[in-house]
């Protein structure tokens, strides 16, 4: 049996770096694991998305839609635009941020304002307060290491070996404020 | 020891375990960071290339020199290098040579979906296809094994997933593999006619030999789980059949795919009631197994298109339909990808949208083709590499006839791509008397792909420095006498230069001439033009911002209009004080923020 996490966000966000950590996580912990993700327009603001599978044995390193047990978004649109991938009885683990695109940017179309009303009324969603947090840790871009720590309380496996993943896989001086970032994130989800 | 990598990190982990001495790219998604990760090593020489032409033939080189060697390119790369992979073909190899394709399912970041397995057919070479990161390792070692044993290159086909996901590999340790001392073969390597119909029967008899390799070799294996339904499949499909079917199925599992095991398919399809041919792009497999004369069920099925994902195989074969969570269309919006904030792009394609009436427009490949989006809406064509100058060419002598219309062609495209295969395009426009406008948005990095180097740059893979080619000398000695060089963030001196090359009646050259704001390639005379880089940056006096919206057409992702107030403003954490935006205001509400100045 395989389980599938996938992670989405807006180029620049830091999904990369936290499903790498994800991966580190379970390779570490003797799973078979498989990660997918599509590159190419990652720095330049478009949608983002990288895929984990863990278990005994893994085929495909691509998650189906419906399939997913949860669903970690780094911010409200993608969230919306990725909640298929889930299960019905999947998690929702969603940065509270929004970033525009290109068509809510000029004020064409406005930026939906429900979508967490909308979500957590059919899914079980934990609202992340993400960025700010991050901001007031110092440092905007560990938002992604608080939704690490989110992840890691929903995943509830206690065989995983969450700090020296992260130590593993970030410069020397950023191991402070990301493991402090992580802890945030962890008490995030009660 | 095991480890997770990619399937290019794992090609790569291959190419250096089997010893292989020189290697050669350009880049391409989904292939880029095979040479990348090559590049690491040591022990292999690598370089980057102008075009996958040349990439392949300085392969072939290396290997009548005594050399492994090893090429890699994107799906469409391999067209450009077929010229030298079809009589290489009929040559073989001295040193073991392998050539990688990297093919779009789905086409995530390419112009088309062509299916390379073709090539391998076409060109009569073998191929093996890896469906994971192991055997993507495991086979590249193998593959030199047979290159020397059967005397060809081989085609090593990979897709977008085999190359972009991440699996454990079991690492092994490199074999060392000496140099072959040359010797000049007339009759091997000098592909006069002569020769060539002599080596034309020599292909035949390879095949015919690869033919009886292909039924024992050890990446064609049947998977027997004791069912009525059996499941030929290769690649990642493979991987995506096993998750649908699981072992309800048995299969066969195909590694070596030209050419194809007659019996072993024959065999496998007798033994069944019901046998799925599971394979992306075209029906490769299954056509061959219907002129064995076999009853399977292929595209009838199955789409000829996109992915082959676990999803689409149970929707196929097994009617099952969605079962998750429902998407609701009303909460989210298009995220299309965009030029980055300081790209040297936006004030290029700013001022040029400005003449949208009078011009048409011929696009290339690279970054420059997201200007297709809005709010720029600034290419009529994109076809591939380096076509932008020659296809603008052909377009104008057509127009020319037309005298109802005198629109002019524009012709884009950046510095790799007038390396590629631009500067061949341009001396057909000089030298036919052309009259495009021709422009290089030269950024001085090969941008799209994730910035490698390319001869513009003054580095070489290896980050040695290297010659800088001189693209305004490379031009001015094609022959083109209009030439000017333009800092595309100064919004005036653009379009001065585009009015220049309207009124003239032959062919200029206009070159934009700013580096990626990605890779922040900067010269001591950037500095001098641009006093504090990317240090300041620009905000909104909210009291004189009327909400015209012209700022928002540069396109610039850092502003923001409200609908609410009817105003705009300047993310601070995103902007790079570019100043774009400040030029196009009509009411001088953007100025610099001195908070950063």
């Amino acid at each position: 049996m395989s389980k599938s996490i996938k992670v989405v966000g807006v180029g620049g966000q830091g999904t990369i770096l936290l499903a790498k950590i994800l991966t580190t996580v379970f390779v570490e912990a003797g799973y078979d694991v498989k990660m997918s993700e599509i590159h190419g327009m990652s720095q330049r603001g478009g949608s983002v998305s990288s895929e984990i599978r863990y278990g005994n044995k893994v085929y495909s390193p691509v998650i189906e839609k419906g399939d997913a047990s949860i669903l970690v978004s780094l911010e409200q649109m993608e969230a919306a635009r990725n909640v298929d991938y889930l299960k019905k009885d999947g998690v929702l683990i969603v940065n509270d941020y929004k970033i525009h695109s290109m068509v809510t940017l000029n004020g064409k179309i406005p930026y939906p304002d429900n979508i967490l009303e909308d979500l957590s009324n059919r899914v079980k969603t934990y609202v992340i307060d993400g960025t700010n947090k991050a901001v007031e840790l110092g440092l905007d871009k560990v938002m992604n290491i608080i939704m690490l720590g989110a992840l890691s309380k929903v995943i509830d496996l206690d065989n995983l070996k969450w700090e020296d993943a992260i130590r593993e896989n970030v410069k020397p001086q950023y191991i402070d404020i990301n493991l402090k970032a992580f802890k945030i994130g962890l008490n995030e989800v009660k | 020891m095991k480890k997770i990598l990619s399937g290019n990190e794992a090609v790569a982990r291959g190419v250096y375990e089997a010893s292989v001495h020189f290697a050669s790219a350009y880049p391409g998604t989904p292939s880029t960071e095979i040479l990348q990760n090559i590049s690491t090593y040591k022990h292999i020489y690598a370089e980057w290339a102008p075009n996958e032409k040349v990439a392949l033939e300085t392969a072939i080189g290396a290997s009548i020199a005594g050399g492994r060697s090893f090429a890699a390119m994107k799906h469409v790369g391999v067209n450009v290098a077929a010229d030298p992979l079809f009589t290489f073909a009929y040559t073989g190899v001295t040193g073991g040579c392998v050539l990688v394709t990297a093919d779009e399912p789905g086409m995530h970041s390419s112009q088309n979906e062509q299916d390379n397995r073709n090539y391998a057919k076409f060109a009569k070479i073998p191929m093996l296809e890896p469906s994971n990161s192991q055997e993507s390792k495991d086979m590249i070692i193998d593959a030199y094994e047979l290159s020397e044993k059967y005397d060809s290159v081989i085609l090593f086909r990979m897709t977008t997933r085999v190359c972009h996901s991440k699996s454990l590999v079991e690492l092994g340790e490199r074999k060392e593999v000496e140099l072959i001392p040359y010797k000049k073969n007339f009759g091997k390597y000098v592909a006069i006619p002569a020769i060539g119909r002599k080596l034309r029967h020599k292909v035949e008899e390879r095949m015919n030999i690869l033919k009886e390799y292909s039924e024992k070799s050890k990446w064609n294996y049947e998977i027997d789980n004791n069912s009525k339904i059996g499941v030929i499949s290769s690649g990642i499909a493979f991987e995506y059949a096993n998750e649908a079917f699981g072992d309800t199925v048995s299969y066969l599992k195909l590694g070596f795919t030209n050419p194809l095991p007659a019996n072993l398919i024959s065999d496998f399809c007798d033994k069944h009631e019901k046998v799925y041919i599971i394979e992306e792009n075209d029906p490769y497999i299954e056509e061959f197994a219907k002129i064995l004369g076999k009853n399977v069920i292929g595209k009838e099925l199955f789409p000829y298109s996109g992915e082959m994902t676990p999803d689409v195989i149970r929707r196929a074969a097994l009617s099952e339909n969605y079962k998750g969570v429902e998407l609701n269309e009303d909460l989210f919006v298009g995220r299309p990808p965009t030029f980055c904030t300081g790209c040297p792009h936006r004030g290029f394609f700013y001022e040029l949208g400005k003449k949208r009436k009078k011009i048409i427009v011929a696009g290339d490949i690279g970054c420059y083709s997201l200007a297709v989006g809005e709010p720029y809406d600034m290419m009529d064509t994109l076809i591939c590499m380096g076509a932008s100058f020659s296809s603008g060419h052909g377009m104008q002598k057509i127009m020319e006839m037309k005298e109802e219309d005198d629109r002019r062609i524009v012709t884009v495209m950046g510095d790799s791509t007038f390396f590629h295969t631009g500067i061949n395009s341009l001396i057909n426009t000089v030298y036919n008397k052309g009259n495009t406008i021709n422009v290089i948005l030269d950024n001085r990095i090969t941008g799209m792909t994730g910035q490698q180097d390319n001869p513009g740059t003054g580095l070489n893979l290896a980050q040695e420095t290297s010659t800088i080619m001189d693209i305004e000398g490379i031009v001015r000695a094609i022959g083109i006498k209009n030439i000017r060089r333009v800092n595309p963030n100064d919004l005036q001196e653009t379009k001065d230069a585009i009015n220049w090359a309207l009124d003239l009646q032959e062919s200029s050259v206009i070159i934009t001439d700013w580096p990626c704001k990605l890779k922040k390639r900067y010269n001591d005379e950037d500095f001098a033009r641009y006093d504090k880089m990317w240090q300041t940056k620009d905000k909104v006096i909210e009291d004189l911002c009327t909400g015209c919206k012209a700022c928002l057409r540069s396109g610039c992702a850092s502003l923001i209009f409200d609908p609410g107030t009817k105003k705009v403003s300047i993310n601070p954490n995103t902007c790079v004080g570019c100043d774009v935006c400040l030029q196009i205001c009509p009411y001088d509400a953007i100025v610099k923020d001195d908070k950063y100045v």
